[in-house]
C-alpha cells in the first residue's frame, strides 16, 4: 500500500511483493474500478488488496455472498463501462461457469484472476497446481472461446493482467489470467511501470436512435458497447440473439451468433498469442511449459546442451486460444520431438497431440504434483526421451 | 402459434416511453390474462410519472416467465442467468449509483436458486427494487414444485401432493433486513403503483412481492379454472391490513388468508451511501 508520492517513484523502483499484489496492482493501474470477489486460498490476497486499494481510487470493492454473486456482479458492472473483475481459485472458478458464458454471449469486458491450487474438488488449496488449465478453456457450457494468459513471475503477473484486461477491452469478451499457488504467493521484485498502452472498449458507432447492441460494423467483428446509464436503449440477453439483442431461436440465428463470436477470438489469434523460444535455431527436442513449471527448463536445457543434446524450449505466456502458429513453426522447423512439461496428469499435451500431423512426436512430463519439476528432473527427462 | 418477430401489437406510445416500439410477439410472449403484464405497465407508468428516460434507469430479470419481461422495456434491460437477477443489478448500482434499478422476476427465480442473493441484499440493503411476481409455481419450464408452493397443491414434481412448506415472503424480506416491503395482488395496479413509487423513495433495498397467480400451471394442476376464477379465488383470500408487522403477514392458501399492505417502511442509509463514505476514509488515511 503506498502513497501518491511512493506511486510516481514505483514505476522506477523495484519493489518486492507477492503475484496476488502485483495483479491487483497491475489491475489498478490499467483502470480497473470494480472487484467483487468471494474469499479463497491461495487467491485471497487479491481481495485483501483491492479492499484496501480501491477506495483509495474511487472504485468500488464488494466481497460477495458466494462466486456466483462475485462475478455476475462483475457482468453488471462491465455493462455501466465500469472496468471489472474477480479473482478466485479451482472450487470458486467451477462456480463462476455458467456466468462465463454469460460474459461471452453478452459480449462483456471482464478479467477474472484464477490462482490454481491442487484438485479435484477441495484438493489441496495451499498448494500450486497446473491441474485447471483445460477449467479455464472450457469451464463453460456451449460453444465459445476463451482468452487466457499465464504469468510465470510476479512482473508477469502484474504486466498480464494489464493485458488482460486490454484483450478484454478490445475483443469484449472475458479474459482469465491463470496463475497459481506459487506464483500468486511468492515474493519477488517487481517494477508497478507505467509503460503501457490503456486499451477501451468501442463504444456505440452510430445515435442512439440507429443503435443495435450487436449490430457488426468493423472487420474485427466486435460490436459497439453501450451502456446503461447512457443515452442508448438497449436490451441484451443470455439467449441466442440477433443483432437487435431480441432473442432469436432460429438455426441459422444461432450459426451467426456463435460463429461470430468465436471468430472474432479466433481471428486475434496473431495478437493474443505469445510465448517465449529458447534454442529453437537448432533443436531436435524441444521441451514446451507454461507458469510456474517453466521456471525450472532454461537450466535444464542448459545441461542436456552442455552435454551435446540439440535441446530447445518453449514458454506458452498465453494458453488460449492454443497457440497453433508456434505449432506450425515447430513443424517447419522440423524438430523431432515435443516434449509437454505440466504440473498435472496431462491437460495441455492433448491439445498439442493433434499437431501429430505436422510431423514431430510427442511425449509428456506430466506430474499431478504440487511442486514445480526441478531442473535435475527435467533434465533427466530429457536425456531419458533423447536416448529412446 | 408461430411467434415471429414481424407481428406487431398497436404501438402508440410516444418514442422515449420504456415500452416504445417493445411489444411484439417475441418479447411479449406471456399467456393472456397472467398478471406479468400489469407490473410490467405498473413500473413503465411509475418510470414514465416521475419523468424518468433509459438514462437514469436499468431493468433486469432472471429467467423463467418473469425472466422474460425485461424483453418488453426500450431502456438499458437485462436478461440474466437463472438466479442471478440480484447480482447483476447489485454490480449495475454498485458501478453507477445513480441509475435507478429494478429487478423484476419470479419467485423460483428469485427465492429458490437465488435465495442466496436476495437475503444478502436484503442485509446489505443496497438500493435497488426487487418486484417478485409470486405464481407459486415454475410456469414456464413446465409446472414444477416451488419454494412458494403450498403444501398439499400438485405440481409437476409433486403428484402426490406438495409435502414442503413455502416461504413466506414478506417475512423472509423483513427477518434479512430489507428496508422497504410490500405484497399486493397484482390485480391491484393502483396500490401496486403507489408501492413502486415508495420503492423508488426508499434509499435502500424494497422489496414487493405481486401476487400473480398461474391458471395455465397452478389453475390446471389444481383444478383452479381459467384466468379470470383464478382471480376471484384469489381476491377471496386477500385482505389489505395497515400497520401489520411482516410476521405477521398471513400467507396461505390453505387458510384461506393472504395478508397484503405495506409492511416495512423504515429508510436507513443504503449501500452505495456507506461505499462512498467508505472511500473518503480511505482517502483521509493514505
Amino acid at each position: 500500500m503506498s502513497s501518491g508520492s511512493q506511486e510516481k517513484s514505483k514505476q522506477s523502483k523495484l519493489i518486492l511483493t507477492t503475484g496476488n499484489y502485483a495483479c491487483a496492482e497491475g489491475a489498478i493501474a490499467v483502470g480497473c474500478r470494480f472487484f467483487g470477489g468471494y474469499p479463497i486460498t491461495p487467491s485471497s490476497e487479491i481481495a485483501h488488496y483491492m479492499s484496501r486499494r480501491l477506495p483509495q481510487v474511487d472504485g468500488t470493492f464488494v466481497q460477495f455472498e458466494d462466486e456466483l454473486a462475485s462475478i455476475v456482479a462483475v457482468v453488471g458492472a462491465s455493462y455501466t463501462g465500469a472496468k471489472a473483475m474477480t479473482a478466485t481459485s479451482g472450487p470458486g472458478l467451477s462456480l463462476m461457469a455458467e456466468t462465463i458464458g454469460l460474459g461471452f454471449i453478452l459480449e462483456a469486458p471482464m478479467v477474472i484472476i484464477t490462482v490454481m491450487r491442487g484438485g479435484p474438488s477441495t484438493g489441496q488449496p495451499t498448494k500450486a497446481s497446473q491441474s485447471d488449465v483445460m477449467q479455464t478453456r472450457y469451464l463453460s457450457h456451449g460453444d465459445y472461446e476463451m482468452i487466457v494468459l499465464a504469468p510465470a513471475s510476479v512482473q508477469e503477473c502484474y504486466d498480464f493482467t494489464i493485458r488482460a484486461f486490454n484483450l478484454a477491452e478490445k475483443y469484449r469478451t472475458p479474459v482469465i489470467v491463470a496463475t497459481d499457488g506459487i506464483v500468486g504467493q511468492m515474493m519477488e521484485p517487481v517494477r508497478y511501470h507505467s509503460n503501457f498502452d490503456v486499451i477501451n472498449r468501442k463504444g456505440p458507432q452510430v445515435p442512439p436512435e440507429d443503435y443495435q447492441p450487436f449490430e457488426i460494423i468493423d472487420e474485427d467483428l466486435v460490436p459497439g458497447m453501450a451502456t446503461a446509464g447512457s443515452d442508448y436503449n438497449f436490451y441484451v440477453t443470455g439467449l441466442t440473439h440477433d443483432v437487435t439483442g431480441s432473442p432469436d431461436m432460429t438455426p441459422e440465428g444461432a450459426i451467426k451468433l456463435i460463429t461470430r463470436l468465436c471468430d472474432k477470438v479466433r481471428r486475434g489469434r496473431p495478437e493474443i498469442n505469445d510465448w517465449e523460444e529458447n534454442h529453437l535455431d537448432d533443436a531436435e527436442t524441444v521441451i514446451l511449459s507454461y507458469g510456474i513449471n517453466s521456471r525450472g527448463t532454461p537450466e535444464a536445457v542448459e545441461r542436456a546442451r552442455q552435454k551435446g543434446y540439440k535441446v530447445g524450449s518453449v514458454r506458452l505466456k498465453s494458453l488460449w486460444p492454443f497457440p497453433e502458429e508456434l505449432m506450425e513453426k515447430l513443424g517447419k522447423i522440423g524438430i523431432k520431438k515435443l516434449i509437454v512439461s505440466e504440473m498435472n496428469y496431462g491437460q495441455v499435451i492433448r491439445e498439442v497431440e493433434r499437431f501429430r500431423h505436422l510431423g514431430f512426436e510427442v511425449s509428456g512430463m506430466l506430474v499431478p504434483t504440487t511442486i514445480p519439476f526441478s531442473p535435475g528432473f527435467i533434465y533427466e527427462n530429457i536425456i531419458k526421451e533423447m536416448q529412446k | 402459434m408461430t411467434v415471429s418477430n414481424d407481428v406487431s401489437l398497436p404501438d402508440d406510445y410516444p418514442e422515449d416511453h420504456p415500452l416504445h416500439g417493445r411489444l411484439n410477439l417475441n418479447r411479449f410472449i406471456f399467456c393472456a390474462g397472467c398478471l406479468i403484464g400489469t407490473a410490467i405497465t405498473a413500473i413503465t407508468s411509475c418510470l414514465v410519472e416521475r419523468g424518468l428516460t433509459p438514462k437514469d434507469y436499468a431493468i433486469v430479470s432472471g429467467i423463467g416467465c418473469t425472466g422474460r419481461s425485461s424483453g418488453c422495456f426500450k431502456a438499458p434491460a437485462f436478461h440474466a442467468t437463472h438466479g442471478r437477477a440480484i447480482p447483476f443489478a447489485s454490480g449495475l448500482k454498485l458501478a453507477n449509483p445513480d441509475l435507478e434499478v429494478f429487478v423484476l422476476s419470479g419467485d423460483g427465480d428469485l427465492f429458490a436458486i437465488g435465495g442466496n442473493h436476495f437475503i444478502h441484499a436484503c442485509r446489505r440493503n443496497i438500493e435497488i427494487n426487487v418486484l417478485c411476481n409470486n405464481n407459486g409455481i415454475y410456469g414456464m419450464t413446465g409446472g414444477q414444485c416451488a419454494p412458494t408452493t403450498s403444501i398439499g397443491d400438485f405440481t409437476s414434481t409433486s403428484p402426490y401432493g406438495n409435502i414442503e412448506p413455502p416461504f413466506n415472503l414478506v417475512s423472509l424480506a423483513a427477518a434479512a433486513g430489507a428496508s422497504y416491503v410490500a405484497r399486493w395482488p397484482g390485480y391491484d395496479v393502483l396500490r401496486l403503483k403507489g408501492s413502486i413509487m415508495a420503492a423508488m423513495d426508499n434509499p435502500g433495498f424494497s422489496f414487493i412481492e405481486v401476487l400473480a397467480p398461474c391458471f395455465t400451471q397452478y389453475g390446471r394442476k389444481n383444478n383452479l379454472g381459467d384466468a379470470v376464477k383464478m382471480l376471484e379465488w384469489l381476491r377471496k383470500q386477500v385482505v389489505i391490513e395497515k400497520n401489520c408487522p411482516p410476521h405477521d403477514a398471513e400467507y396461505s392458501h390453505k387458510n384461506g388468508r393472504i395478508v397484503c399492505g405495506e409492511f416495512v417502511n423504515s429508510p436507513r442509509e443504503g449501500f452505495t451511501q456507506k461505499i462512498k463514505q467508505l472511500r473518503e476514509t480511505a482517502q483521509k488515511k493514505r
